[in-house]
């Protein structure tokens, strides 16, 4: 491919038969590898292996002067293979990948050996057992590395395009930034208007200010930003390519007339005879099969429901300006963007299937989220607090935190959020109501941000009350449809037999149905709970292992609104790195094929999910055979063609048979292997 | 601590034979699976060694059956779980090759707890740790690998 140039050859390029003087740096990690591992009886024995010229130990290889060490034995022994026993290659080679560089060996003549995750963090217990791993995977190491062959990695150009999948405000705000560096940016949302979960929110903690009218300016400065392409009611359907030169393909699904001559009037809507349970208002209330989503959204724009739409035509006589279209079709748009930032969301554990404290089998039983569109001016009932079996406005309100979170039969991770959601909707509905009585019934409370712990404190003096236990037996009364709580106290070390008028229940964070979908198409990883993984947990929090990907908001995990912000921003800062540069640096791992043993048999070209194997157009030299070559833009690197292979004839550079046979005939003891 | 992490000083203490066990991992899901059991620190018998590759696709019956021929009284393969490859399809394609790899197994007398396929996510720190003490517990009671050869422990 054209667009693809090696970088600088700045390795230089061990002749094959050049003598193999390897040095080893087993590092201590501190006391993580060293305080199992006896590093000077592993480094002594390494020093014995033929080829190995120098080992030395250090107590943190990764640092200054582990590396300074590094540079100075390759310069002092004139090393040409270098191995490094420390922590996972999956953190840290590119550290050390570097480091060898700059003494200039080829990156790819390091060999990384993790003999802390897989060695003295889990075999604590059993030193001697672990200094002989350790011994064992050094070996192979060794081995291995004498048969690495210089890489150079490859430089692609970087479209400066954005797609930001998701609109809700950590999307926002991604959008926004990358839009303000002077970024086109598709900002792909699946509802009908961009501002999404924060946009149902009533108040948000723990300044208690009006959630739409901090996120409305916001989403309105997002519709008029002259580099962000809204694509609302819109998912994404498919995504080729790799870092660089992603070709997204964005599905429009009809709204059934034309944004272009909508107005928002939602004349519409007032004659639409059709009501249905409202979503946006948590099922509470009823919208018109035709309807703008709600009074502030962007685009302000109506959508036809098809599903529940009775085609009485009424809506397209009631428009004034034509807009109705009922023949409306699906469309695509085909994009090709340089980065992705997905930020997917969630949704809140649904309590129904089990009827988590009798929620579903019991009126007076609602979550957190039906709550909060009560408590909104604009909600289903203008902000009166209500119980669903009698609209009557309750006295006695009884929280209970971590549903669906913290609890090995739903979700065992807490969902970080529901404490100060529960602080606060009590506060809220104390403030309007000071009549009201309210018991927070929790397991922990958990307050760590600026301004929560206050707000904990301004809740206990508004008189709610905090009642550490979860409830054992939740049982409605048949004629007043009041809720009997038995709950133990934990604190007073008692059982309390209570009687509410209203329960709320704190719902916990989970991922949303679309999820799967994303992960597939952006090929990412997804964590224990179920929530996409970030690349590092602590050092990449919004880069992921797909270069050119990047993560924001809670599709990564629960957050709160400023963490999702500020993942947002971040994204926007990562990926503007790719876009400035307008170039990115691939792997140089890939598969090459060898012409010579290559039969043409084309049984690697289905092999490829990527399609980077193409047949020469022409035949080779004078064989007549049309031979299988590797487009090394496309291919990712993952050797599946090899394995394939029945003549041998392809090959994974860094993960050749040969390297990988070395390290397997060392698991066990020295030999010898021919390179 | 986990009740297995409790335990496991005690476990230190009784010797006997240590089965040799050769995993391979895919760089994505299983080799950081086992790096999650490592964060985690959840403990394991010293029994086996890691290779990475980077896709479990590229694992390939010359690596296995190699590591028998050498000594190993187990092999396992390893990568994402069905769906969740960082290629797309490739623990697909290590899937079907592994039943004819089973095949070929049993053909040559080796037993089915000698080689096991796996999915682990690189979330899935416990599971690793698990499988490998399960293997390795399996192992023990079947003793040494016929296919060993003389003189490798």
């Amino acid at each position: 491919m054209s667009d693809i140039k090696g970088t600088e050859n700045k390795g230089a390029v061990a002749k094959d038969n050049e003598e193999k003087r390897v040095g080893v740096f087993v590092c201590e990690c501190g006391v993580n590898i060293g305080g199992v591992v006896n590093t000077k009886a592993v480094a002594d024995y390494i020093g014995t292996l033929p080829g190995v010229k120098v080992t030395s130990v250090n107590k943190f290889t990764c640092s200054d002067s582990g590396q300074a060490d590094i540079q100075q034995k390759i310069k002092e022994h004139n090393l040409n293979r270098v191995v490094v026993a420390a922590c996972s290659p999956k953190t840290h080679e590119p550290t050390f990948r570097a480091c060898i560089e700059q003494m200039g060996l080829n990156q790819y003549f390091l060999e990384f050996v993790n003999i802390r995750d897989h060695c003295s963090w889990i075999h604590m217990w059993e030193k001697e057992k672990a200094t002989e791993k350790a011994k064992d995977l050094i070996r192979m190491g060794v081995e291995r590395s004498k048969l690495l062959e210089p890489l150079q990695a490859s430089e692609v150009p970087v479209t400066d395009k954005a797609l930001v999948i998701g609109a809700g405000v950590a999307g926002m705000q991604s959008a926004l930034d990358l839009a303000d560096m002077g970024f086109q940016v598709y900002l792909v949302e699946k509802e009908p208007s961009i501002g999404g979960r924060m946009a149902r929110f009533d108040k948000v903690f723990p300044t208690n200010d009006c959630s739409i009218c901090i996120l409305g300016p916001k989403m309105v400065e997002v519709a008029r930003n002259k580099n962000i392409k809204i694509m609302s009611y819109s998912e994404v359907k498919a995504v080729e390519g790799y870092v660089g030169n992603f070709n997204v393909k964005v599905e429009h699904k009809p709204r059934y007339l034309d944004v272009a001559k909508c107005t928002g009037c939602a004349k519409c809507s007032e004659v639409c005879p059709v009501e249905v349970p409202y979503d946006f208002n948590e099922g509470f209330g009823t919208r018109k099969a035709i309807y703008v989503p709600f009074p502030q959204a962007v685009p302000l724009r109506a959508v036809l429901d098809k599903e529940n739409c009775i085609s009485c035509k009424a809506c397209a006589k009631a428009c004034q300006s034509g807009a109705i279209n009922y023949d409306m079709q699906t469309s695509y748009t085909d994009i090709n963007v340089g980065v992705i930032v997905g930020a997917v969301g969630f949704k809140t554990y649904d309590p129904e299937p089990r009827h988590d404290f009798g929620y579903g089998l019991y009126d007076n039983v609602i979550t957190a989220m039906e709550f909060e569109r009560l408590l909104n001016a604009a909600g289903p009932t203008g902000g009166h607090v209500v119980r669903p079996s009698d609209c009557k406005e309750p006295i006695r309100v009884g929280f209970v935190n971590c549903v669906g979170s913290r609890d090995k039969a739903t979700n065992i991770y807490c969902s970080g959020v529901c404490c100060m959601v529960t602080i606060k909707n009590a506060q809220l509905l104390k403030e309007k109501r000071p009549e009201t009585d309210h018991t927070i019934m929790y397991i922990d409370i958990r307050t760590p941000f600026r301004g929560y712990e206050e707000s904990y404190n301004r809740s206990r003096a508004l008189g709610v009350k905090f009642l550490r236990g979860r409830p054992v037996e939740v049982k409605e009364d048949p004629v007043t449809k009041n809720i009997k709580v038995r709950v133990e106290d934990t604190l007073a070390n008692e059982i309390r037999n209570l009687e509410f008028d209203l329960i709320v229940l704190a719902t916990g964070i989970v991922p949303h149905e679309g999820i799967n979908q994303i992960q597939q198409l952006l090929k990412l990883s997804k964590a224990a709970d179920g929530l996409l993984m970030e690349a590092h947990p602590k050092l990449k929090p919004v880069d992921t292992t797909i270069d050119g990907v990047f993560l924001a908001g809670v599709a990564s995990g629960p957050k709160d609104i400023p963490y999702a912000v500020s993942q947002g921003s971040a994204c926007a800062g990562r990926a503007t790195i790719l876009l400035k540069n307008k170039k990115a640096i691939t792997e140089g791992i890939t598969a090459v094929v060898n012409p010579e043993v290559c039969v043409g048999c084309q049984v690697c070209i289905p092999m490829c999910p990527f399609q980077a194997i193409k047949m020469d157009e022409t035949p080779y030299l004078n064989t007549g055979i049309k031979k299988a070559n590797v487009v090394k833009a496309l291919c990712k690197g993952c050797g599946t063609c090899v394995t394939a292979c029945p003549t041998g004839a392809l090959e994974q550079s860094h993960f050749k048979n040969n390297q990988l046979l070395a390290q397997i005939k060392n698991v066990f003891k020295f030999q010898e292997v021919a390179a | 601590m986990s009740a297995e992490a409790a335990a496991a000083p005690a476990a230190a203490k009784t010797g006997g034979w240590e089965p040799k066990i050769v995993a391979f991992c895919c760089n994505w899901c299983s080799y950081g699976g086992a790096d999650s059991a490592g964060m985690g620190r959840f403990q394991q018998p010293a029994s086996t060694r890691i290779i990475r590759v980077m896709c479990s696709g590229r694992i390939d019956p010359l690596h296995v059956f190699n590591a028998f021929l050498e000594g190993a009284d187990a092999v396992l393969v390893t990568g994402c779980h069905i769906g969740d490859c960082h290629y797309v399809n490739g623990n697909d394609k290590t899937k079907i090759k592994y039943k004819y790899l089973e095949n070929v197994a049993r053909e040559l007398g080796i037993e089915k707890e000698r080689l096991q396929l796996n999915w682990i996510s690189a979330s899935e720190g416990e599971k690793f740790a698990n499988f490998i003490r399960d293997v390795t517990a399996q192992i023990k009671k079947l003793g040494p690998s016929p296919l060993k050869p003389e003189g490798v422990a």
